[in-house]
């Protein structure tokens, strides 16, 4: 299972505990961590279900490319970090 | 006693008591582009425009007390459309059917316009009006993508809707949102070329207010000077040579007299600040023939403050005027802005401010 770490200046705002995750791309990991909490999805994905403009998904320390589709591939021992962009200020 | 209102800013949302002191409310630190509140309910909106985290919105039902995110407008998943649209800023918020009912209108960027009938737990787009958008070449004023800034609910007919799009002009509805006209003629835009000015979709009202006594009187602080219609919105005149400068953001109505409003004026386009650095504002008590400047009590020496479209309001008596502008400074007149009184140097950028009426 990945898992999924949230910025925790995401917790001043709802609560994002790390999660285990199944999945093979960014985006399926993702799809299970929401699955049941659309408020936080709404937190990291647009209403495009694309990455939001100023946030940063990095998977095994390496910055994700496919913003739109996530389609970065995962493994079951990949780390999900969620960050803020820095150019959101 | 002063009236009481809200104040929305870059860091947060305030509160002006009716003891004149400012009490923070919410959401320390968060850009807050609109808040609603009236004195008919204890249901007070607020929308957050996060930077990194989107927009969202909440809902107190004690007045600022506790708060409850709700699920904020969203546009239709556009599963073939890799740049299909998505919520930017709530910019405008409205009572939609009085100011005692749970339904209400919200203005957006990129230019959707969304209905709540339930308080704002869920939202609905106007696909009416997001069709022509759609088909037209709406564009950006001031942000990349246009937005709804003005909703002017008819106080006589709640169907009859007026709205004012940077940039697409001015579009009314008769029936509720069921269909929609561009009411923008009269209007000039002297940003594209001169054979393209009069186009009424290409026009960039920046605010646009109606008189609550007479519904047919409607002014607009445009981005090529101010326009006043008699006629709700049926045809636009502009007003001219009005001193130090037309342009502006910002503009109110007299609840009780269509012929008097006021105005921020700023140099245009290439700096947006007081002009030769002297703030001041403007009023017409005669319907745009002559302007007075109004400067008793705000700053008399170099001044950078710009009033953003919503940093100016008028409360119900027609006598109390608030303002507040980028540089943090709140003014509140109690005479119809004759003279000021400054209540705090020390804001954050002031996007928003409304008296609770």
């Amino acid at each position: 299972m990945a898992t999924v770490i949230f910025t925790k200046n995401l917790e001043r705002h709802l609560s994002c505990p790390s999660q285990q995750v199944s999945g093979t791309t960014v985006r399926e990991a993702l799809d299970n961590a929401f699955s049941d909490n659309d408020q936080l999805k709404s937190y990291v994905l647009d209403d495009q279900g694309r990455l939001r403009k100023h946030m940063l998904i990095a998977v095994d320390g390496s910055t994700i490319s496919d913003r739109i589709h996530l389609s970065d591939s995962v493994n079951e021992q990949s780390e999900i970090y969620i960050l803020q962009a820095l150019s959101g200020g | 006693m002063s009236a009481v209102a809200l104040i929305a800013t870059r860091k947060g949302l305030f509160k002006l008591t009716e003891h004149q002191t400012i009490e923070p409310v919410g959401f320390s630190g968060v850009p807050v582009t609109m808040m609603l509140a009236s004195k008919h309910h204890a249901r007070w909106y607020a929308a957050l425009d996060h930077g990194h985290f989107g927009t969202k919105f909440h809902a107190s039902d004690d007045e600022g007390v506790h708060w409850q995110e709700l699920t904020a407008p969203a546009y239709p998943k556009q599963d073939d459309k890799e740049d299909g649209d998505s919520l930017k800023m709530i910019w405008s918020l409205e009572f939609a059917k009085g100011e005692s009912s749970n339904e209400l209108w919200a203005g957006t960027i990129p230019g959707g316009l969304f209905y709540s009938n339930d308080g704002g737990n869920s939202w609905q787009l106007n696909q009416t009006l997001w069709q022509y958008k759609q088909q037209q070449q709406w564009f950006g004023g001031g942000f990349d993508e246009a937005g709804i800034h003005s909703i002017c609910v008819d106080p006589e007919d709640s169907n009859k809707v007026s709205i004012a799009v940077s940039c697409a002009g001015v579009w009314v509805t008769e029936n509720g949102g069921e269909s929609w006209n561009n009411q923008s003629k009269g209007m000039r835009a002297e940003y594209m070329p001169p054979e393209q000015a009069g186009d009424p979709l290409i026009q960039d009202p920046h605010r646009m207010v109606q008189c609550p006594s007479d519904p047919e009187q409607f002014w607009v602080q445009h981005h090529n000077g101010i326009f006043v219609s008699s006629d709700g919105t049926k045809s636009w005149q502009e007003v001219e040579s009005v001193e130090p400068s037309a342009f502006g953001f910002a503009t109110v109505v007299h609840p009780d007299d269509g012929n008097t409003a006021w105005f921020v004026p700023a140099v245009k386009d290439e700096c947006r600040i007081p002009v030769d650095g002297q703030f001041v504002v403007t009023r017409t008590r005669d319907g745009g023939k002559t302007f007075e400047q109004l400067n008793k009590g705000l700053p008399l020496g170099l001044s950078y403050d710009l009033v953003f479209r919503h940093g100016l309001d008028i409360d119900a008596t027609g006598d109390q005027l608030l303002m507040g502008s980028t540089t943090g400074n709140l003014w509140l007149s109690d005479n119809q802005g004759d003279s000021w009184q400054c209540l705090s140097n020390h804001l954050p950028p002031i996007y928003a401010v409304r008296f609770i009426k």
